[in-house]
């Protein structure tokens, strides 16, 4: 995974709530058995108005994304958090997460940051009236800024250590491997297994 | 203080706690498809990492397989790469798989259960959000991402932290015409789609209590459409029984010990939730949503809403998007709604007992002249059963089409889909723009609510049937 420590881009301000892993990636996209070619599937069917905030030509290379409450609802695609990083995100504004996308992001190194609807209602109204306007997301301090905005987001301890160093979880796991080994021999016999080994 | 069932559960899978990490937890079952996992055995690939634990793995596929003529190779070369890559890396690494044709096929979160693999007091992970049906059994079951199947996969464990708990409490006796569907439906329209972010619900009380086992599995199914990544209900005497003799429930001393465990999977009397939602079961109403998400519901005798009716702006703007897609105008009734397509079938209601409800409102009536209308069983396994009590005839000879198990028309990777405009009542869980194919327009429905408006060809429950064609003999 990539480290995050500090990120500044220009913003796309995405005025929807309850936006669904199925807007962020439709389903026939899902076929793909890689990690990557997702960009041209991101928002796919939104993307075929012209107006829509991503085509505007002002938006062309902006890599913070803010957007409205509920954001990632429904499938546990990590399709979603690949659409949006091989597009070019790094990181995703919104005062609400759904738990599987978040997991699913902070798993591949794309910040979600949370903050109260009355920030985003700012960036929304700063990027919206100037589209060159930057955004500032620093992981270190845990903070978001931009002009006239200074804003503190929390983010756990451990997930921010895992981003900031660009920790793999599997690794980490390993490392308590005698843990395992202990928990898997008290295991009661009635449980339940798919083959005889 | 006493703990929760989830607290239970979760505690009873604990393989490490540390301070300032999260918990590290033992899953018991993996269920894998063909879709969430190539990148996750690429990962192991690269790594030179095995499976840790092939005993506790299961592969099946469901989402890409067509429903129609699956003797013949599947046309679609990317969906036929995909299925073809699971049955790879199956070989490869030596993990189960029930492929398209075999007996136990099927989609996968049916699949789980019917072979007696999801136990109380299980934890059970699958790439794939609607995990949560299996907390009907009192497992603690969620969907997860393609990064933790792949460490799943590589050490039987996930590190998590731990969520909140909240009860759903539904005392009383449901009304004759209201099923485990629309309860469900109502209880996300009343917390909403964000209501259960961070939580793990337990659904609890009388009217729970008195439901069949596949039942609880529609109420669970939908847990993660109310936001919340895992739902439960406590073991009982029903799950007992539904468990017992199926081909991997345990025998003989093993299924002793195991009741006396599952027995104890009740939240104590002096344990404290996080926050409760209760529900008076006697209110309920047969329930369609007539949005774009599952929280956007209402029951069968309302009017669609007036957007300018909400107070919260971010909800009014999601009403307003919502009509303009879903081709509707505030204040008209629900039961107006003419719809193109029945499509009865999925992990929420594409089990036995659906179909049976199904056939016995379609039979002896026809399904009305322009609805198309598809049963999909949920399993290979559903398929035999209603075709030994006849229930596909039924199905047919109503004009219905009667198809092979997979997830069908529930997503849009397959070739059962809508068309751009086309509008259908849905037995399955979400009703997102192009969920169902792109431009196709969702109402989610109970299977007896989606039966009555096939033979109407609107929105309507079996008791606006009343007053046509009674079926011979009844």
């Amino acid at each position: 995974m990539e480290a995050f420590n500090t990120h500044t881009g220009r913003a796309v301000p995405l005025r929807r709530s309850n936006v669904d892993t199925d807007q962020i990636i439709p389903a026939h996209w899902l076929k793909k058995v890689t990690r990557d070619g997702f960009e041209d599937g991101l928002f796919e069917a939104w993307r075929k108005d012209e107006q829509f905030v991503l085509n505007r030509p002002e938006r062309k290379g902006a890599t913070v994304l803010v957007a409205g409450p509920d954001f990632g609802t429904g499938s546990s695609r990590e399709h979603a958090v690949w659409a949006l990083q091989n597009y070019g995100f790094k990181t995703v504004i919104s005062s609400r997460f759904a738990d599987i996308f978040r997991g699913n992001s902070l798993k591949n190194g794309l910040l979600t940051v949370v903050l109260d609807q009355k920030t985003v209602d700012a960036l929304w109204e700063l990027t919206e009236a100037d589209p060159t306007a930057e955004i500032t997301v620093d992981l270190e301090r845990r903070k978001v800024l931009a002009a006239g905005i200074d804003a503190d987001f929390e983010l756990d301890e451990n997930a921010r250590w895992r981003l900031l160093n660009g920790l793999d979880d599997i690794s980490l796991t390993l490392q308590n491997e005698a843990d395992i080994a202990a928990y898997e021999a008290a295991r009661p016999a009635f449980k339940p297994r798919t083959i005889t080994v | 203080m006493g703990r929760t069932l989830a607290e239970k559960v979760w505690d009873d899978h604990v393989v490490r706690r540390a301070e300032g990490e999260p918990d590290l937890l033992f899953i018991d079952l993996h269920l894998l498809h063909e879709v969430t996992s190539p990148q996750a055995f690429d990962g192991l690939r690269q790594n030179g990492r095995p499976v840790r634990r092939l005993d506790l793995t299961i592969a099946t596929e469901d989402h890409n397989t067509p429903t129609l003529d699956i003797d013949k190779p599947i046309a679609d070369p990317v969906s036929r790469a995909q299925l073809e890559t699971l049955r790879k890396n199956c070989a490869e690494f030596g993990v189960r798989l029930h492929p398209l044709g075999d007996v136990e096929q099927g989609v996968v979160h049916v699949v789980g259960p019917q072979l007696g693999l999801t136990q109380p007091g299980t934890t059970v992970v699958c790439g794939d959000s609607h995990t949560s049906t299996h907390g009907a059994f009192g497992a603690l079951a969620f969907g997860i991402g393609t990064s933790q199947v792949e460490h799943v996969l590589a050490t039987q464990t996930l590190p998590l932290a731990r969520p909140k708990t909240m009860a759903i409490t539904v005392d009383g006796e449901l009304p004759d015409d209201v099923t485990a569907k629309d309860l469900i439906l109502a209880i996300i329209a009343k917390i909403g789609t964000g209501g259960g972010q961070g939580y793990i619900l337990e659904y609890r009380g009388s009217a729970i209590e008195k439901l069949s086992m596949e039942a609880r599995m529609t109420v669970c199914n939908m847990s993660i459409e109310a936001g919340a990544r895992a739902g439960m209900i406590a073991p009982d005497e029903t799950t007992f029984a539904y468990l017992k003799g199926r081909a991997h429930a345990p025998e003989g001393e093993d299924w002793d010990d195991a009741v006396a465990y599952w027995k104890t999977l009740r939240t104590d009397d002096d344990a404290v939730f996080d926050a409760e939602v209760v529900i008076d079961a006697a209110e309920l109403a047969p329930f369609v949503t007539w949005g774009t998400n599952p929280g956007q519901g209402a029951p069968l005798s309302a009017h669609v809403p007036d957007p300018a009716s909400y107070e919260d702006a971010s909800e009014r703007n999601a009403a307003e998007k919502a009509l303009e897609y879903m081709g509707l105008t505030a204040g008209q009734p629900l039961r107006d709604i003419k719809v193109d397509t029945v499509f009865v079938g999925s992990c929420t209601n594409g089990r036995i007992e659906d179909l049976r409800a199904v056939a016995g409102i379609v039979e002896g009536r026809k399904v009305a002249d322009g609805v198309r209308m598809l049963v999909v069983p949920g399993s290979v396994r559903v398929a035999l059963q209603a075709v030994e009590e006849g229930l596909d005839k039924v199905f047919k000879e109503a004009g219905a089409e009667w198809r092979h198990a997979g997830c069908s028309m529930c997503l849009g990777m397959n070739p059962d889909q809508l068309a751009p405009g086309e509008r259908s009542a849905s037995t399955s869980n979400r009703n997102f723009e192009g969920r169902q194919g792109k431009g196709g327009r969702t109402h989610l429905v109970s299977p007896q609510v989606a039966a009555a408006t096939a033979v109407l060809g609107h929105l309507a429950s079996p008791a606006d049937l009343s007053d046509v064609a009674t079926p011979a003999g009844v």
